[in-house]
């Protein structure tokens, strides 16, 4: 086995392990991490292929890197996003659920009563 | 090479992101004015760039830098992109006239949250929507999706409740997995054909295990961030949640960026790797939005929400075409009649739905409620909200001379075209189920009231000409889409006025069955129809629980994972 392969391999494992933890946990957190781990895959796959498609006198493909890159940088604007969001939701609420098991339409219809 | 207007692109995109960051430095009350600065040229532009696309005859394109793909980055626009940047302009200009007084600093405060970050978010939707129609390669499709999701999360929570924060947590947690999926599929593109530029890729992609693979989970990523069914466990909270203009922003233009997006992905990038079966897939998951939309929208107590799940069933109806574009002959997919009507559903559900969101907005701002048993007597009250309402509604619906009239008959005519009838009754039972949530709430609002209504707020003329506005666009979209004006879709045959009526008939029929709330005139003691109605109501309430099901996170999770491998079975 290579080492693109190797590499290959184990960014499928972190993009299994994040699409299971991203809908098997309740936790919100849990699951804004269980993303970044699907993310990290992605980018580890990324970066395997730009070493697979290394040309002369080069390391590796230059354009995946530049695309990583971006793709980093927007992947932690998401998650500084996401947990913007769920700080607002604890300070508003008190609890920091996605309630998924309340219909949203009971709650809303509350609100409205 | 850069075409003669392509700057145009440029201006297109960095506008309305020059408005937001004019409106960070400036704050305050001023960020309205910037937008208002923005908003006029930004129209013109959209217009130029048609303008320039129909006077060249061929695609706009400009090089970043000057450097040519696959290094460089292109920004390119066809006929779709033009289109879609056109009608973009409009709605975007009638929601900022709507949420001028909605959104505007109060006297006496410097800065207030609300106004600011609503224009800021305006502006950015905008810009972000626009990079998605001209971006010429799938990556930098990939980044304009991300900021659109960003701009749209924050719109959905604009008054910092917990329950639309909540709903903006979950809304940016699943497009968030949509868009990881997406990257997946690019990043698998790029491994095996070196280039993400849509031409170049289009010329090497080759129907492959890896494709296969890429399409399908690009796809599905696609549909989780479109909210199609059952991937749409975000959507009605958050679009009934937020305030009215901002719903109008989400459920009229948002969802279209990523729909836009499969289309490119299919009809541009794919064309010979998408299969007759994966269409057909993609179309039945349409046929089941339009199913469990309709029926659940039926069966709402609040008028928003019912507006929330005619926009699920309406998306579904956007993904129809996918079949309908098959070539019979070389069984590939094909700019045609399917794709031209399938945008111009996508184009006049975006100027309804604005304005059907925006007159529920002013009928809660009236009435400080909008529960539809309590509707009645409001169309007395409010005439031109109602006005706009029901406009918005009839044209959804498919009545000359609406845009979706045109569309929907370029999509039966394709239907017939490519011998595939059974979607032919799928967009007639759709026109049924849109008349049917419509009649519902037009009967509701029409009955007379049993006692005075006393409006808590006077509604500003300026907000129900815009609602007017954006429903009389939709309305008459099938006169214009033609060409410059024709006439002859005024032309209203006896055909098509008793298939007219028949359409209000068969969805008053359907809002008898299946509405939970209905005026008093229903409530008859006929046994046998009371007994019918029980059942259809059981009924609609076992569709209401199969949604609660689908909606809760692990099922939309797996939902996902099913349907793409089941979109990679459909593609071999």
């Amino acid at each position: 086995m290579n080492v693109p392969t190797l590499f290959g391999l184990c960014a499928a494992a972190l993009v299994g392990f994040g699409l299971y933890g991203v809908i098997t946990n309740p936790q919100p957190l849990r699951k804004i991490l269980a993303f970044n781990l699907i993310g990290n895959g992605v980018f580890l796959l990324f970066g395997a292929i730009a070493r697979r498609g290394a040309a002369a006198g080069f390391g590796g493909d230059p354009v995946p890197q530049g695309l990583l890159i971006t793709g980093i940088v927007v992947a932690f604007s998401a998650t500084a996003l996401a947990v913007a969001l769920l700080l607002r939701l604890f300070q508003a609420t008190g609890s920091a659920t996605l309630a998924d098991d309340q219909p949203a339409k009971a709650e809303a219809d509350d609100l409205h009563a | 090479m850069t075409t003669p207007g392509g700057w145009l692109l440029v201006l297109a995109v960095l506008m309305p992101f020059v408005g937001v960051l004019a409106g960070l430095v400036f704050g305050g009350r001023y960020a309205q004015h910037v937008a208002l600065v923005i908003l006029l040229p930004g129209l013109g532009l959209a217009l130029a760039i048609a303008d320039a696309l129909a006077r060249s005859g061929d695609t706009l394109v400009y090089l970043l830098g000057g450097w040519v793909p696959p290094l460089g980055v292109a920004l390119r626009a066809d006929g779709l992109a033009a289109a879609m940047l056109a009608a973009t302009a409009v709605v975007i200009c009638g929601i900022a006239v709507y949420a001028w007084a909605d959104f505007a600093t109060p006297s006496g405060v410097r800065e207030a949250r609300a106004p600011l970050v609503f224009w800021m978010l305006l502006l950015a939707v905008w810009g972000s929507l626009n990079l998605v129609f001209v971006s010429g390669d799938l990556f930098t499709l990939y980044v304009a999706l991300e900021l659109l999701t960003f701009a749209a999360v924050p719109l959905v929570c604009l008054d910092g409740r917990g329950e639309t924060l909540r709903a903006a947590l979950r809304y940016v947690l699943f497009a968030l997995l949509g868009s990881m999926l997406y990257l997946l599929g690019v990043v698998l593109l790029y491994g095996a054909y070196g280039t993400l530029d849509i031409p170049l890729l289009a010329a090497r992609v080759r129907p492959e295990p890896i494709a296969w693979v890429a399409a399908a989970l690009m796809t599905t990523g696609l549909l989780a961030k479109t909210a199609l069914f059952p991937l749409h466990l975000w959507l009605p909270p958050a679009h009934a949640g937020a305030p009215a203009a901002a719903s109008a922003v989400l459920s009229a233009l948002v969802v279209k960026g990523s729909f836009f997006l499969v289309v490119r992905l299919w009809f541009d990038v794919m064309p010979g790797v998408v299969t007759p079966p994966s269409a057909q897939l993609l179309a039945a998951l349409g046929a089941g939005a339009i199913l469990f939309g309709s029926v659940v929208a039926l069966r709402q107590a609040r008028l928003k929400l019912l507006i929330a799940y005619s926009t699920l069933a309406q998306i579904g109806y956007l993904f129809l075409m996918f079949p309908l574009g098959f070539n019979a002959l070389s069984s590939e997919l094909q700019r045609g009649d399917a794709l031209t009507g399938g945008l111009l559903q996508a184009i006049s559900h975006a100027s309804a739905k604005a304005a059907m969101f925006m007159a529920a907005g002013l009928i809660y701002k009236a009435l400080g409620h909008d529960r539809i048993a309590e509707l009645r007597g409001i169309a007395r009250a409010l005439p031109m909200s109602v006005l706009a309402f029901a406009l918005g509604g009839v044209a959804l619906m498919g009545l000359p001379p609406s845009g979706a009239y045109l569309a929907k008959k370029l999509l039966l005519e394709a239907a017939a075209e490519t011998g595939q009838w059974w979607w032919d009754l799928v967009l007639q039972a759709g026109g049924f189920f849109t008349a049917s949530y419509v009649v519902l709430v037009l009967a509701h609002v029409l009955w007379p009231a049993d006692h005075s209504i006393n409006l808590r707020a006077r509604i500003p003329r300026l907000q129900e000409a815009a609602a007017l506005a954006l429903a009389l666009c939709s309305m008459l979209l099938g006169l214009v889409a033609n060409g410059p004006v024709s006439f002859d879709a005024l032309l209203i045959t006896l055909k098509e006025l008793w298939s007219a009526i028949l359409l209000f008939i068969g969805g008053g029929v359907l809002a008898l069955g299946l509405g939970q709330r209905l005026p008093p005139v229903a409530v008859g003691d006929v046994t046998l129809a009371s007994v019918v109605r029980r059942t259809t109501v059981a009924a609609g309430g076992m569709f209401e629980q199969a949604d609660d099901v689908l909606r809760r996170w692990p099922v939309a999770g797996l939902s996902l994972l099913v349907l793409v491998i089941a979109f990679i079975a459909a593609m071999v």
